[in-house]
C-alpha cells in the first residue's frame, strides 16, 4: 500500500513539473561577491528581456521563468550551481556564466546534459574551442579583443616599452596572452610580463617597478576591482602613461575603485561597439533608462542572449539543447544588438571590438 | 641597481608592513592571553573599513563638513569605538560561552563568527565593491630628479606615524599600567590571576577590544589610502597579518610589528626586483625558514615543556 502511495506521489510530482506552462531558464553569474556589478548587468538584461517576451505571449504560449544562480565568479561554485540548475531546477537553457573561469568547468556539465548554454560575457577563446555542442556565446573572443588592443598600442599610441600585466585568472591571463602574441607579431616585445594577485589592493611595488622600467604604456588583463587600485597607484606615483585593458573594466564601478574621476584619464579599453547606439535596441535602452538604470556594459548583451534563446525555442519548437544549438548555428537571429549569427564552434560570425576611452568626468566613449 | 628605486621600494614595503603589523597585533594579543587564534579578526578589520566609509559619508555628505583633519580625527575615534564594540561582541558570543570547553570548540565558533560577519556585511551593505573619495591628495614629497625620484605621499607618512604611535601606546599600556599588569598576569596563569583578585573575564574582553581597536586604526588608514574595499577584504589581509604575527612570534607585541614590517618589505622587494607572480610564495617560504630555525617566531618566547 505504502509503495503504491509513494508511486502515485512520485508521478503526481513528475506530472506537475512537466505539465506546467512555463519554460525555466537559468541565469548564472556573479550575483554576489566582488564582481556583482557584472552579475547585475547580466540579471537586469535577462530579466527585462524575459518580461518583454512574456508580455508578448511568451514562447509558443509558454511563459519564461528565470532561475537566478550565483557562482560568485568561483569555478568550484559554478560547477555546483550548474549541477543544481540541471538536477533540481530542471532548467532547459542557461544564460551565463559570466567569468570565463566559471564558464569553462560549468559548460562541460551543460554539454553533458544536453542543455543549451549561451554566455553573454565570457570571452576566453577556449570556451568554444573544446568541441562542446550546446555552448554558444553572444560576445566576441579575447583573441579578437587582444588583436584590436595590440593594434591600438603599436599603431596609434606608438608604444615601444609596453608592460603586460594580468590577474592570473582564466579571463585576465588569456586576454593578456592574446594581446601579447599579436603585439609580438607587430614587432614590439613587452618589457615586463607579470601577474598580480586577485583581491589585493596594494600594487605600489609593481608600480615602482614599472616606473624603473620606463614603460610608455601598460596593458592589463583583468577586472576593474584590481585595475582601479592599479591605475590609482600608477597616477599617484606620477606614472601617467596610457593604461589599456579589456571588457573587464566596462563598469562605472571602475571609477569608484580607481578612487575618483581624476584618476581614469588616459585609460582605454576594448569592448564591442556600444550596443546602446545600435538602432534596433533604442526602445529597450529607453525602457531601462525610464527605470533609472543605465544599460551599460553587458546589460544589452544579456538582453540579446535571452532573445536568442527564446527565438530558437520558438522556431525550432523544442527545448532540446542539441537541436537548439544546431538551429542557431544555421540561422540568424534579430536582437536588440542587431542581427547575430554563429559559426560551427558557437562563436559569432562577426566581431566588432573597438577602443573606448575613459574621461576625467567618469564616463567612457568610443574613440 | 638604482638607489632611488630601492629606496622607493623600501617606502612601499614600510607602509604595507605597518598595516600588516597593526592588524597582526589583534591576532598576537588574543593568542597571548587565551592561547587561541581569533579567526574573526580579519573580518573585524573589514567591518572597520565599512564604518570608515559610513563616517566619511555622514560627515561630508550629510553634515557638509569640509575641514579634513577634523573629519579624519573624528572618523578615527568613531570607527575605533564601534569596531571595539564588534570585538567585544565577538568575544562575548563566540569565546566566553565556550571558555573551559575543549580547545577546538572556540576555534570553530570563531570561524563561524567570521562567516557571520562577512554575510552580515554582504546582506546589509550589498555585495558590490565600495569606495571612498580620496581625502588627502596633496602633492607627494619627492626627492630626486624629474624622472628618477623617491616619493612619499602624505597618506604614507600618516600610515607609518599612526602605526608606530599606536604600537608605542599599546606597549606602554601593557608594560607600565595596572591594566597591562593584569593582562600579563592573566596571560601567565589565568587561574592564579583570578585567585589574586583579577577579573580575568573582563581582562580578556579588554584584550579583544584592544585588538579590534588596532584593526580599526588599520582599517581607517587602508580605506583612506586605497579607497576601495568589499566584504571579502578581511580574508586576504587577515591571512597576511596572521602570517606576520607568526613570523614575529605570536604572543609578542613588538614581534607583531617586526613581523609585519619584514613581511611588507619582503613582498615589496621581491615584487619589485624579482617577480610579482611569486611574491606570496617568497613571503611564505620566508615564514617556513624562520619557523624551522626559530619555531616560536623571531621574538616569541620558546615554549617551556612542563613536566
Amino acid at each position: 500500500m505504502k509503495k503504491i502511495a509513494l508511486f502515485c506521489l512520485v508521478f503526481a510530482w513528475l506530472g506537475l513539473s512537466f505539465a506546467g506552462d512555463i519554460i525555466k531558464i537559468g541565469v548564472a553569474g556573479p550575483h554576489t561577491g566582488a564582481y556583482a556589478a557584472f552579475g547585475e548587468q547580466l540579471w537586469r538584461g535577462s530579466e527585462q528581456a524575459a518580461n518583454d517576451i512574456n508580455a508578448k505571449g511568451g514562447i509558443n504560449g509558454k511563459k519564461i521563468e528565470l532561475v537566478k544562480a550565483d557562482d560568485a565568479c568561483e569555478p568550484k561554485q559554478a560547477v555546483s550551481i550548474a549541477n543544481r540548475l540541471i538536477d533540481s531546477d530542471e532548467v532547459v537553457a542557461v544564460i551565463g556564466h559570466f567569468c570565463s573561469s566559471s564558464t569553462m568547468p560549468a559548460s562541460e556539465i551543460y554539454d553533458d546534459a544536453g542543455v543549451l548554454m549561451i554566455t553573454p560575457g565570457s570571452t576566453n577563446p577556449k570556451i568554444t574551442e573544446r568541441g562542446l555542442v550546446t555552448i554558444l556565446r553572444t560576445c566576441g573572443r579575447d583573441d579578437q579583443q587582444g588583436t584590436v588592443a595590440a593594434d591600438f598600442l603599436v599603431k596609434t599610441l606608438k608604444a615601444k616599452r609596453v608592460a603586460v600585466l594580468h590577474d592570473k585568472d582564466t579571463y585576465g591571463q588569456g586576454l593578456a596572452d592574446a594581446m601579447k602574441a599579436h603585439m609580438n607579431i607587430l614587432g614590439v616585445k613587452e618589457v615586463l610580463y607579470e601577474g598580480l594577485t586577485r583581491g589585493e589592493k596594494d600594487f605600489n611595488a609593481l608600480v615602482t617597478k614599472l616606473r624603473s622600467l620606463n614603460v610608455d604604456a601598460v596593458y592589463f588583463g583583468g577586472l576593474h576591482t584590481e585595475a582601479g587600485p592599479l591605475v590609482r597607484q600608477m597616477r599617484e606615483q606620477g606614472l601617467n602613461v596610457p593604461f589599456i585593458s579589456g571588457d573587464g573594466i566596462v563598469s562605472e564601478e571602475f571609477v569608484l575603485t580607481a578612487g575618483g574621476e581624476q584618476y581614469v584619464k588616459n585609460v582605454y579599453m576594448t569592448f564591442g561597439a556600444d550596443p546602446r547606439n545600435i538602432k534596433a535596441g533604442q526602445q529597450v535602452v529607453e525602457t531601462f533608462r525610464r527605470q533609472g538604470y543605465e544599460p551599460e556594459g553587458y546589460t544589452l548583451y544579456s538582453y540579446a542572449t535571452m532573445q536568442v534563446v527564446a527565438e530558437a525555442m520558438k522556431q525550432a519548437k523544442t527545448t532540446d539543447g542539441i537541436k537548439l544549438a544546431k538551429w542557431l548555428k544555421q540561422h540568424a537571429v534579430n536582437t536588440v544588438m542587431g542581427v547575430k549569427s554563429w559559426d560551427n564552434k558557437g562563436d559569432l560570425n562577426t566581431s566588432d571590438y573597438v577602443i573606448y576611452q575613459w574621461h576625467d568626468n567618469g564616463q567612457y566613449s568610443e574613440l | 641597481m638604482d638607489w632611488m628605486i630601492i629606496l622607493q621600494q623600501l617606502v612601499n614595503g614600510l607602509t604595507l608592513g605597518a598595516i600588516y603589523g597593526l592588524i597582526a597585533v589583534g591576532y598576537t594579543m588574543v593568542y597571548g592571553i587565551i592561547g587561541m587564534i581569533n579567526f574573526a579578526h580579519g573580518d573585524i578589520y573589514m567591518v572597520s573599513a565599512y564604518l570608515t566609509a559610513i563616517c566619511i559619508a555622514v560627515f561630508m555628505s550629510w553634515w557638509g563638513w569640509t575641514f579634513v583633519p577634523l573629519i579624519l580625527v573624528l572618523t578615527l575615534i568613531v570607527v575605533i569605538l564601534f569596531t571595539s564594540l564588534y570585538g567585544w561582541v565577538v568575544e562575548r558570543v563566540a569565546y566566553r560561552p565556550l571558555r573551559g570547553s575543549q580547545r577546538l570548540a572556540p576555534l570553530i565558533s570563531a570561524i563561524g563568527m567570521s562567516l557571520v560577519l562577512q554575510n552580515y556585511v554582504q546582506i546589509s551593505q550589498s555585495a558590490r565593491t565600495q569606495g571612498v573619495p580620496s581625502l588627502i591628495s596633496g602633492h607627494p614629497l619627492r626627492i630626486g630628479s624629474e624622472q628618477n625620484f623617491v616619493q612619499i605621499t602624505e597618506m604614507q607618512i600618516l600610515i607609518v606615524i599612526v602605526a608606530f604611535l599606536s604600537m608605542a601606546v599599546l606597549s606602554y599600556i601593557i608594560q607600565a599600567t595596572a591594566l597591562g599588569r593584569a593582562c600579563r598576569a592573566t596571560q601567565q596563569d589565568r587561574v592564579m590571576a583570578s585567585i589574586l583578585g583579577i577579573n580575568t573575564d573582563k581582562i580578556i574582553s579588554i584584550v579583544f577590544i584592544i585588538g579590534a581597536a588596532s584593526a580599526a586604526v588599520a582599517g581607517v588608514l587602508v580605506t583612506l589610502n586605497y579607497g576601495t574595499f568589499d566584504f571579502f577584504i578581511g580574508f586576504v589581509t587577515g591571512i597576511k597579518a596572521f602570517t606576520a604575527a607568526v613570523l614575529g612570534g605570536i604572543g609578542s607585541l613588538p614581534g607583531a610589528m617586526l613581523g609585519g614590517l619584514i613581511l611588507g618589505l619582503a613582498e615589496s622587494l621581491f615584487s619589485g626586483f624579482v617577480n610579482t607572480d611569486y611574491k606570496d610564495v617568497f613571503a611564505f617560504a620566508l615564514l617556513v625558514l624562520v619557523l624551522i630555525f626559530r619555531p616560536s617566531g623571531l621574538l616569541g618566547k620558546p615554549e617551556v615543556e612542563k613536566v
